[in-house]
């Protein structure tokens, strides 16, 4: 036994606890005229195995303000929880809900604030702005933050968004002559290229599948209501009268 | 430089590569096949079994790929591991075992290309990533082996191998039983892939399966597949003119020559 | 940093109705600064063959060079032009020969190959650095941009696509995936392989 104790080690050893997880999935949101998409799988795994098929990744804040959460599930789901509390605060202080380019701002101050011990999370907040306009906002994990008509994050991020450059800003298309390309897409249009999105991401990459979750968000008496009424698997949820409406649409996708 | 090439593997790289390795750059992953693959005994013969996905990492580099090799009408072999190396070392051991099969003057055996296999794969270390299931019916009856990186096999009648091998091996230990008939053989090792395919991110798409008996070898490329891609909801061809290019070279097969009549040469 | 982003570019080819693409950026790095903007990493084998190879640029000229003597080689002894599926046979075993060094390419072959009936049929295939082989009936990619060309050509391929469709199909798919790496782009190449002819066009592409 002298002789095990007595076995000098080469070098120390020191051994780290890594807080830090990736779960996969991928999120992503596009803004049109007067409405808002935003999408996220339903795949969470660590490695090769899938831990569930069913956690949501997209979440209603208010009635005109849908925020999705990427990256560490754990950080996500925790810092969901604190925007919400944020934003009760606020509702119970002002009698409104916060517009969401304050919310934005909100959640670039709780993620600055964590700067050097970051919530590990990609986030996407979409939702309609005060004057009526479809709007998106993508932060990275420490608060960097900006509005855009699109942008995917996750996983997939870097198969979805070319594909979205392409087909919603029509970069590298010549338009016919005489003729330009639309400013902004329909509510159908915007649909159809977020599930083609995602299947298309299921097919290429292990991580996402399972399940598909699309958030519309509806300005004040939009007439894109109408595409709506024959899209399957829709259920309203909407909490306020009169005002921004909220919908989501459920799909499958390939479960391997 | 002489055309006779040496056979084997060639070294010639390795100074520089080493050089650049030395530098700390990483050598690139080679396309692994996350795999589930499957072998199980029954009655009259064997059953393996494979599903088709091929990964570079998170990335589906080959959505059907066929990872049961033929090594001779009667023994087959399921690869997991590194993709080119399952390719290569099934393709060297199917070319030895036609040659030991026209030199002996007898019906190849199983155990003859597991030993084979498995002195390959010890003589390299583990540095050719091949982990193989083997299985046949030879003149001894049915055979099923696995065979791991460095050399190591075993022999038992029901085996899986790969990322999604737990999965598989779960529904073998719950409904594998000894002689079964071929029909719930081939529906067992379709229902053990199935669950790699579905429980294991590194396998998926579509079913492969094998049945060997002494009658014959019935290959059922794509028995199930049950992750068909739905329909797009858009149509995405593009307006012809819709890229910008800059200039155009188009190289003709066939020439055209056209005659002219030479009615009016002037011959005086 | 990886060899194989140390120079940059990446290849796709896509199978239409008797036709194939194969197109190419034209950028030539080091690391992070761009050195060249007509770096050609395409190249013909046969009249009805052209092989794409991204990867580190000084195996694209030395593998150019070792298939072209092997093809010669295989067309001298054989007295008949090469096949694509024999010529992609003949990559992925000088691939695997290096097994153990290998070169830092991972090939792309487009090609019209001919039946046993007499008929035309499009080929393509591509190989990872070893030379494991991927026949796909749809599309192929490799390069630095590959997961942004997978997902871009998952998204806008359709089969039996003619020529002229084909050539607007993998030319979106290819710039649109090169404009979002900084590896690859700085011009773009595209060759569309049919029966009787190869229309080769540059693109115009972002410069940056």
């Amino acid at each position: 036994m002298a002789d095990m104790v007595s076995i000098p080690h080469s070098q120390p050893q020191q051994h780290q606890f890594n807080p830090y997880t990736e779960n996969g999935g991928t999120i992503l949101a596009i803004a049109g005229a007067d409405f808002s998409v935003i999408a996220g799988d339903t795949r969470q795994s660590e490695g090769y195995s899938i831990q569930t098929r069913y956690a949501p990744k997209v979440f209603r804040l208010t009635d005109k303000a849908v925020l999705a959460v990427n990256g560490f599930a754990a950080d996500g789901n925790m810092f969901v929880k604190k925007v919400r509390q944020r934003l009760e605060w606020y509702r119970h202080a002002h009698a409104k809900d916060m517009p969401i380019r304050a919310i934005a701002r909100l959640i670039q101050t709780m993620l600055y604030s964590r700067r050097f011990f970051p919530y590990y999370v990609y986030n996407i907040l979409g939702g309609i702005e005060e004057d009526g306009t479809g709007a998106v906002y993508s932060f990275d994990p420490v608060g960097s933050y900006e509005r855009e008509a699109c942008r995917a994050a996750g996983a997939a991020q870097s198969l979805v968004q070319p594909f979205l450059d392409n087909q919603i800003y029509f970069k590298n298309q010549t338009p016919a002559p005489g003729t330009s390309f639309p400013g902004h897409l329909s509510l159908s249009t915007v649909l159809s290229l977020v599930i083609d999105s995602f299947t298309s991401a299921t097919e290429r990459h292990i991580e996402v599948g399972d399940g598909l979750e699309m958030y519309i968000v509806l300005a004040k008496n939009s007439p894109s209501i109408q595409s709506l009424r024959d899209i399957r698997g829709m259920s309203e949820l909407t909490a306020t009268e009169d005002g921004e409406r909220v919908f989501v649409v459920r799909r499958d996708l390939k479960k391997d | 430089m002489s055309v006779y090439r040496s056979p084997g593997f060639d070294f010639s790289n390795s100074t520089r590569n080493n050089f650049l390795l030395n530098k700390g750059v990483p050598l690139p992953k080679a396309t692994s096949t996350g795999t589930t693959i499957v072998g199980c005994v029954f009655k009259d013969g064997i059953v393996l079994g494979a599903d088709t996905r091929a990964t570079e990492g998170p990335i589906v580099a080959d959505k059907n790929c066929e990872k049961i090799h033929f090594i001779t009408e009667g023994i087959r072999c399921c690869g997991a591991g590194t993709a080119a190396d399952t390719e290569f070392t099934t393709a060297l051991i199917s070319s030895n075992m036609e040659l030991h099969a026209l030199q002996s003057g007898r019906k190849p055996r199983v155990v003859t290309a597991m030993t084979m296999l498995k002195q390959t794969l010890f003589r390299y270390q583990g540095h050719i990533g091949a982990a193989l299931v083997l299985g046949g019916v030879d003149p001894t009856g049915p055979q099923l082996f696995t065979i791991h990186p460095h050399g190591s096999t075993d022999k038992l009648p029901y085996v899986t191998m790969g990322s999604g091998s737990l999965a598989a091996m779960a529904v073998f230990e719950s409904k594998w039983s000894a002689n079964m008939e071929r029909q719930e053989a081939l529906d067992l090792v379709i229902l053990a892939i199935s669950a790699g395919i579905f429980n294991d991110l590194g396998s998926g798409s579509n079913v492969d399966a094998c049945i060997i008996t002494a009658d014959g070898t019935e290959m059922l490329r794509n028995v199930d597949m049950p992750n068909q891609r739905v329909q797009k909801e858009r149509d995405y061809k593009f307006r012809r003119g819709t890229t910008a290019w800059t200039k155009e070279d188009v190289r003709k097969f066939v020439v055209e020559e056209t005659v002219t009549s030479t009615d009016e040469m002037d011959t005086s | 940093m990886s060899i194989m982003e140390y120079n940059g570019g990446s290849v796709i080819a896509m199978a239409g109705k008797d036709c194939v693409a194969i197109a190419s950026d034209l950028r030539l790095g080091n690391q992070m600064l761009s050195i060249s903007s007509n770096f050609q990493r395409v190249f013909p084998v046969t009249d009805r063959i052209y092989i794409g190879l991204p990867g580190l640029a000084t195996d694209v000229t030395t593998l150019r060079e070792r298939f072209r003597l092997r093809v010669n080689m295989y067309t001298i002894k054989e007295e008949r032009e090469i096949e694509p599926e024999a010529f992609t046979h003949l990559v992925s075993s000088t691939l695997y020969e290096h097994r153990f060094g290998p070169y830092f390419i991972s090939p792309v072959v487009a090609g019209i190959s001919k039946t046993p009936t007499g008929g035309i049929k499009p080929f393509i295939a591509a190989t990872d650095l070893i030379g494991c082989i991927n026949f796909a009936k749809d599309f192929v990619v490799s390069g630095t941009a590959s997961s942004k060309l997978f997902g871009v050509a998952e998204g806008l391929w359709e089969p039996d696509l003619g020529p002229e469709d084909l050539f607007e199909t993998i030319s979106q798919t290819l710039l649109n995936a090169v404009d979002r790496d900084a590896f690859s782009g700085w011009g773009a190449v595209v060759h569309v392989i049919t029966k009787d002819q190869v229309i080769t066009r540059k693109l115009k592409a972002r410069m940056d």
